[in-house]
């Protein structure tokens, strides 16, 4: 079987149209590949590229040469509705921050992803209702709108989020930072779960130790970065 | 899947200057495609030719009718495309007035598009409109009353709801946020988004306004001069623009 | 009454031939597609508008000089409106007049229809004031001649929803919209919706609004649905009394105030018909002993 995540020989320049038409090439050959129930750690300097790649794992930013093949859906090239329909059933993401429209409520805001991939009413709200207990999310605030979180609550909400529908490919930028050690225990059990049944995972974490627990590779990302112009 | 609609080479010409030029993509069922460009770019004028509110020079617009499939709307008859206005398609304007009735009450204003299409049960109609208006969170007490009567924001959900009554499968909107305050506007986009999801709606949405189109468009077209200059997924047309007048306008955007 | 001879100095019936004939051409029409409204070149009257002049034009352009014209306003003969307008065909096409409905071969009306039914060879001439039903929701001409192109009649039906909204019932009392023969929805000018059942009748129905320039027609014996929700039929109404003169229970009545302390009288409003009853020793409640 192949690789859930294949990315070959990617290459990644920004132009600055409105200055002077600069160039700012990123990365090249970057290449990866992530098996099935398994959890590769992104590492490198900041800078080096680390989310840049996550993004255009995820189709975010605009690969310029090279191939991305998330499951059977390749990215580079893809139609916006192919690279919605996967991110609704094949890759989640688990950003740094919560971004959420105002007033919808927390329950909501969890089961959503269940929702979008197809799951019924009751099927969301119960996933969601598990999540947010077990990352101690009092629940009280589930019927608020998280937009009136706690750094640590709001992080908690995006990462119940990202584990409400059972992805087979996963993309965690610092899953465990701010949270403190019940609820980061919580979540690397998360990851741990994700990966027995078959996820495969890349993701950026400058916790060590966590990175330690969970990732069965690293990969550093300096080793894509483009020779600069001189 | 058969796109919703289908647009092919779309142009319109003022005298020698160009409106809009040869536009074309196509709409899947359910997709929401926003329009973005500064004022004079063409985004209007597009609208107006895919709505069949102006005639293009040249160019198709084709739309999967559940009748007969895909049909060019531009050479439909006038009776079939005015037909098609009040029931598959809606049209929500920037400024509420010109999309609905001032002078009389907002029940009568949802109700239009029922009775148009032979709805001639009044209970049925005003069970409807007050069904409508609740989901726009307009209370059901002000149903007798009058638009003019109305808040701006109220207006506009007011337009939504009379727009939305007949369960269309394709809604233009032309700056559906545009002149309203902000805590208004964040009101109104989360509505249309829960109407958008929850009804499995199409939308071409024409703004400016880059929050806008990131909260309800899947995919943007950015347009400048009448021609299209970028498309792509939303969040990564404004998070990696690729076009100089598309980074322009992303980067234009106050922040807050 | 005798016929007479015109006064000279007109044409006959006022008109030109060349008008009349122009006029002609579009009742023609109109008869031809009950309920649409057939533009024509409308010509300054000798009255103001508003004052009937398009029912008048359409009068000159029937009037023969063989018929017997009736003029009413608001079912009466003798208002000011009715004398004046008799007179003005006595002089200028010299035609005999009379006040009883079955006798007459041409009836201008304003606003009411004759209580006696009409039947063939005789012509019902309406005033109208403004001929379009759908222009007090819709302003623009261009819109609502679409609209009845397009058969788009939601909006007729818009109004009667807020006169239930509003009022809990279809208040519209008169001018209420008709759809005439299943096709175009049209405004029976501004009779009580009592008569509105009356619209299907044995005569010819022409309608002229002088001021719009537009002429409409329902031909003998043509379907004339009043509008209505399923769940909130047409109803006729009057006023729920009978008459004080002639005692009709059935007849369209007129609410008259007889003094300062709140006293009213009802009375029908077609004076010829309530005469003829009379005359047959019918009674109402104030009638004077004398009239026995």
């Amino acid at each position: 079987m192949e690789a859930m995540i294949r990315v070959s020989d990617v290459s990644k320049s920004f132009v600055l149209h409105n200055q002077g038409g600069a160039v700012i090439p990123v990365m090249a050959g970057a290449a990866l590949s992530v098996e099935r129930g398994e959890c590769v750690a992104l590492v490198g300097d900041s800078g080096a590229g680390k989310s840049t790649l996550m993004r255009m794992l995820y189709g975010n930013y605009l690969a310029n040469g090279g191939r991305i093949v998330v499951g059977d859906v390749e990215v580079s090239g893809a139609e916006p509705r192919e690279i919605l329909a996967m991110r609704r059933e094949v890759l989640g993401y688990v950003s740094q921050f919560l971004r959420v429209v105002p007033r919808v409520p927390t329950l909501e805001v969890v089961a959503e992803p269940v929702w979008a991939a197809g799951g019924s009413r009751a099927e969301g709200e119960a996933r969601a209702r598990d999540l947010l207990a077990r990352l101690n999310v009092p629940e009280r605030l589930w019927s608020l709108s998280p937009t009136t979180f706690s750094g640590g609550e709001q992080q908690r909400v995006n990462i119940a989020r990202g584990f409400a529908h059972e992805f087979p490919a996963m993309l965690l930028d610092e899953p465990t930072a701010s949270l403190d050690a019940t609820n980061r225990a919580v979540v690397l059990g998360l990851i741990e779960e994700a990966k027995a049944r078959g996820a495969a995972i890349v993701g950026i974490f400058h916790d060590a130790e966590a990175r330690a627990q969970v990732c069965d590779r690293e990969i550093d990302v300096s080793g894509f970065t483009p020779e600069r112009a001189a | 899947m058969t796109p919703l609609l289908q647009v092919r080479d779309l142009t319109k010409r003022y005298g020698a200057r160009l409106g809009c030029g040869d536009v074309s993509f196509d709409l899947y069922p359910g997709e929401v495609m926003g329009i973005v460009g500064e004022s004079g770019s063409g985004k209007s004028t597009l609208l107006n030719c895919l709505a069949g509110h102006q005639p293009p020079d040249e160019g198709q617009v084709i739309f999967d009718t559940r009748a007969e499939g895909p049909v060019d709307t531009l050479t439909m008859s006038e009776p079939e495309r005015r037909m098609l206005g009040r029931t598959d398609w809606a049209f929500v304007h920037q400024n509420a007035r010109d999309g609905l009735r001032m002078g009389v009450s907002a029940g009568a204003n949802v109700g239009e598009r029922l009775m148009a299409v032979g709805a001639r049960h009044y209970g049925d109609i005003r069970e409807q409109a007050v069904d409508w208006l609740s989901r726009v969170e307009i209370a059901e007490d002000r149903v007798d009353d009058r638009p003019r009567a109305f808040s701006g924001g109220m207006q506009q959900r007011l337009q939504i709801a009379r727009n939305l009554v007949t369960g269309p499968r394709l809604v233009f909107m032309d700056e559906p946020t545009g002149g309203l305050d902000v805590s208004v506007q964040a009101r109104l986009l989360d509505l249309l988004r829960g109407l958008v999801r929850e009804m499995g709606l199409s939308a071409i949405i024409v703004t400016h306004d880059l929050a806008v189109v990131r909260l309800l468009a899947d995919r943007l077209m950015v347009m400048k001069s009448g021609a299209v200059v970028e498309t792509g997924l939303t969040d990564q047309v404004l998070d990696d623009p690729q076009h100089g007048y598309t980074q322009l306008l992303v980067s234009s955007v106050l922040q807050v | 009454m005798t016929a007479m001879q015109h006064d000279p100095a007109y044409n006959f019936a006022y008109l030109d031939e060349q008008t009349k004939r122009m006029i002609r051409r579009a009742l023609l029409k109109a008869l031809a597609i009950p309920g649409y409204q057939v533009p024509f070149a409308s010509r300054e009257m000798p009255m103001p508008y508003g004052w009937g002049t398009g029912g008048v034009q359409v009068t000159a352009a029937c009037l023969t000089p063989e018929d017997r014209l009736k003029v009413i306003d608001q079912g009466a003969d003798d208002t000011t409106n009715a004398v004046s307008i008799r007179k003005f065909f006595e002089r200028t096409a010299g035609v005999a007049t009379t006040e009883h409905t079955n006798e007459a071969s041409v009836i201008q009306t304003r606003h009411r229809i004759p209580e006696a039914p009409l039947g063939a060879g005789q012509i019902l001439v309406y005033q109208v004031p403004i001929p379009e039903p759908l222009r007090f929701l819709e302003p623009r001409e261009t819109e609502t001649r679409k609209m009845h192109a397009l058969e788009e009649y939601g909006l007729m039906y818009v109004k009667l929803y807020e006169d239930i909204a509003h009022n809990g019932a279809i208040s519209t009392a008169y001018a209420y919209p008709v759809k005439v023969e299943g096709r175009y929805v049209m405004d029976p000018s501004p009779i009580p919706k009592f008569d509105n059942p009356k619209l299907e009748s044995g005569a010819i129905q022409l309608f002229g609004a002088g001021r719009e320039q537009r002429i409409y027609a329902i031909p003998p014996y043509t379907q004339v649905v009043s509008l209505d929700f399923e769940d909130h039929p047409f109803e006729p109404s009057k006023a729920d009394h009978d008459c004080d003169l002639c005692g009709c229970g059935t007849s369209y009545l007129d609410e008259v105030i007889t003094d300062d302390a709140g006293g009213r009288m009802f009375v029908c409003s077609d004076t010829d018909f309530c005469a003829a009853r009379q005359a047959e020793g019918h009674r109402g409640r104030l009638s004077g002993e004398d009239a026995a």
